[in-house]
């Protein structure tokens, strides 16, 4: 008699990076996408070695100038060189929109996972509660969080996080819903699986692209609504060089120097198209059901 | 009509749920609101007790809910903590133009997104729906706020061809134009997609079969199909109005809710925030339930008396 010495390894999920990597690739759309935000990402991520001044370096130049060979993008009201800023500002917006997403997706996957399985009554209230929120307009209910937590950039991440919430509990939930029902999760349940197992093992790794999608479709829009709220005063405060706490502390002055508002606001845009073009993509190639 | 009567009655529940959250989020907002009240001017111990009666806080909690339900139904909200008038009056005042700048946006928007929308839709992979999308794509990912800024610099301050300011239809052009490519891009691309579906279908074969011509299909056969199902996110095309119209206002410098709401929750000023976001949730719970009404009327095909 043969013993089993290795468990059989599980089937492999659609979610097969180098698959999703070579169809990123051949899509011109992806391919630009991806180009434009490694340079963002390289930036923040180098920007004290590619900044030709320091984060909060003043008088770096003439105040208030267009661009010279001195200052690539010019310099603002306190003659802080605006190439360096908007380098280092990356580091501000790109974060805040991963943290948001990443905050989003952990409670929102929780909770309709909850719902979900558990069902019935809970499941029947959750589920109106994700849809009361789903349209509300997310940015009442997130300055209402920040009347209520305070201004500053980890509030308007908790506050942005929470308005995404739904976006995720509603995604989990169907998928919870449609595993429970499947012969895998029955096998493994009779095979003596608890709840838990059954969730991490089988039901996680199911849902695990079209989480990704998600998470990266939603990405854009926690960049735009964490800058947002900065350029409303709510979140990230001067001289944090956030991109849109510089385009709200720069537009009194766009007359003089129209470079101030141009770069932060381009990097936004940029960050917000490359990574959506690489959402749609990622759509394509992982969530078929729900791309066109 | 059991229906109709079924789903208002429905409505309760939702509107006593969002509003006891309101109710709670600003129990919990931190400070003293006598405090934030007397905004930092001194006041003896009797004033503040006086102020403290005046305002109910002196009660129990579950007094002063249940008084908060009553007059939320009322449209009494009580007085500003910073103006001293009625919060609904002032509400009332900024809501002109608020409505002004939404109506021209969703102008903008619809006008914008159905021509995209259609365009790449109803010529799948061709370069018109590769252009169409691209600019969808530049709508959604595009900062309203940096929208604005742009189009206050070009053709405000350096063309002079509209005024930026000012209270007339002119003044309300690049602000419509902010709000509306705020709201096309998402558009465009429901709508391409809705029209995708709709081209699939058996109807759109007999017409074209019939031997009609091929603008006859699309515009009376598909288009109205194709449009319902953008009409039923009208609840969110809500939500993306009040927020391109909390940025567009601030950028802008227009009066209105936006500014209002924006105002309110940076001077604390709690009675002013509770009323615009106890308003906010009962028109967007009377909407939803106005276009969930409409879908049966748009689409004869549904039933709603089945549907429940």
């Amino acid at each position: 008699m043969t013993v089993l010495t290795t468990l059989p390894k599980p089937a492999r999920s659609r979610f097969a990076a180098g698959r999703v990597v070579r169809a990123l690739v051949v899509n011109p759309g992806a391919l630009i996408g991806a180009i434009i935000l490694t340079a963002l990402v390289i930036g923040a991520i180098f920007a004290p070695l590619l900044a030709p001044f320091e984060l909060y370096a003043t008088d770096t130049g003439p105040r208030l100038s267009p661009p010279t060979t001195g200052n690539l993008l010019g310099t603002d009201l306190h003659g802080r060189d605006i190439f360096s800023r908007v380098l280092y500002g990356g580091r501000f917006s790109l974060s805040v929109g991963i943290a948001t997403v990443l905050f989003a997706a952990v409670l929102g996957s929780l909770f309709g996972v909850f719902i979900g399985f558990v069902g019935g009554r809970v499941d029947a209230v959750g589920s109106r509660i994700i849809d009361v929120m789903f349209g509300f307009p997310s940015i009442v209910l997130s300055i209402l969080i920040v009347a209520v937590l305070g201004v500053g950039l980890v509030n308007v991440v908790i506050a942005v996080g929470i308005a995404d919430i739904p976006h995720f509990a509603r995604v989990v939930r169907g998928a919870v819903l449609g595993a429970k029902e499947q012969l895998f999760v029955e096998a493994s349940r009779a095979l003596g699986a608890g709840d838990l197992r059954i969730m991490l093992r089988h039901i996680m790794p199911n849902i695990l692209p079209t989480m990704i999608v998600l998470a990266t479709l939603n990405l854009g829009n926690a960049i735009l609504s964490t800058a947002s709220l900065s350029f409303l005063g709510l979140g990230a405060q001067p001289p944090t060089p956030e991109w849109g706490a510089m385009l709200s502390s720069g537009r009194e002055f766009m007359r003089y120097n129209p470079s101030i508002m141009i770069f932060p606001g381009l990097a936004l845009f940029l960050a917000v198209m490359s990574v959506n073009l690489l959402g749609d993509r990622l759509r394509q190639v992982l969530d078929p059901r729900t791309a066109d | 009509m059991i229906y109709f009567v079924r789903r208002i009655v429905g409505i309760i529940p939702v509107l006593l749920v969002t509003w006891t959250l309101v109710f709670i989020v600003l129990e919990i907002i931190p400070g003293d609101p006598v405090n934030l009240m007397l905004a930092g001017r001194p006041a003896s111990e009797e004033v503040r007790q006086r102020e403290r009666e005046r305002l109910g806080l002196d009660k129990p909690v579950i007094v002063r809910y249940g008084s908060f339900l009553v007059r939320a139904v009322k449209g009494d909200l009580g007085d500003s903590f910073r103006t001293r008038q009625p919060v609904t009056e002032m509400i009332l005042e900024q809501l002109r133009p608020t409505l002004e700048l939404s109506a021209g946006g969703f102008l903008v928007g619809v006008t914008l997104g159905v021509v995209l929308g259609v365009v790449a839709g109803i010529r799948p992979n061709s370069w018109l729906d590769t252009s169409a999308m691209f600019v969808a794509l530049i709508g959604v990912s595009l900062p309203s706020f940096w929208t604005g800024m742009t189009l206050i610099f070009v053709f405000g301050t350096t063309l002079r061809w509209v005024p930026i300011v000012g209270d007339g239809i002119t003044a309300l052009i690049l602000p419509s134009i902010t709000v509306g490519l705020f709201l096309s891009g998402g558009l465009a691309r429901l709508i391409r997609s809705s029209i995708l579906e709709v081209m699939n279908q058996d109807y759109i074969r007999t017409a074209r079969a019939k031997g009609l011509a091929h603008w006859v299909v699309v515009m009376k056969h598909a288009m109205r199909n194709a449009l319902i199902p953008p009409v039923t996110l009208l609840g969110v095309q809500f939500g993306l109005l009040i927020t391109g119209a909390v940025i567009t206002e601030s950028v802008f410098a227009r009066p209105g809710l936006g500014q209002l709401l924006l105002q309110s929750v940076l001077n604390k000023d709690i009675p002013l925030v509770q009323a615009l976001v106890v308003y906010a949730t009962g028109v967007y719970i009377v909407l939803n339930l106005i276009v969930d009404l409409l879908y049966g009327v748009i689409d004869p095909r549904i039933k709603l008396e089945q549907a429940t």
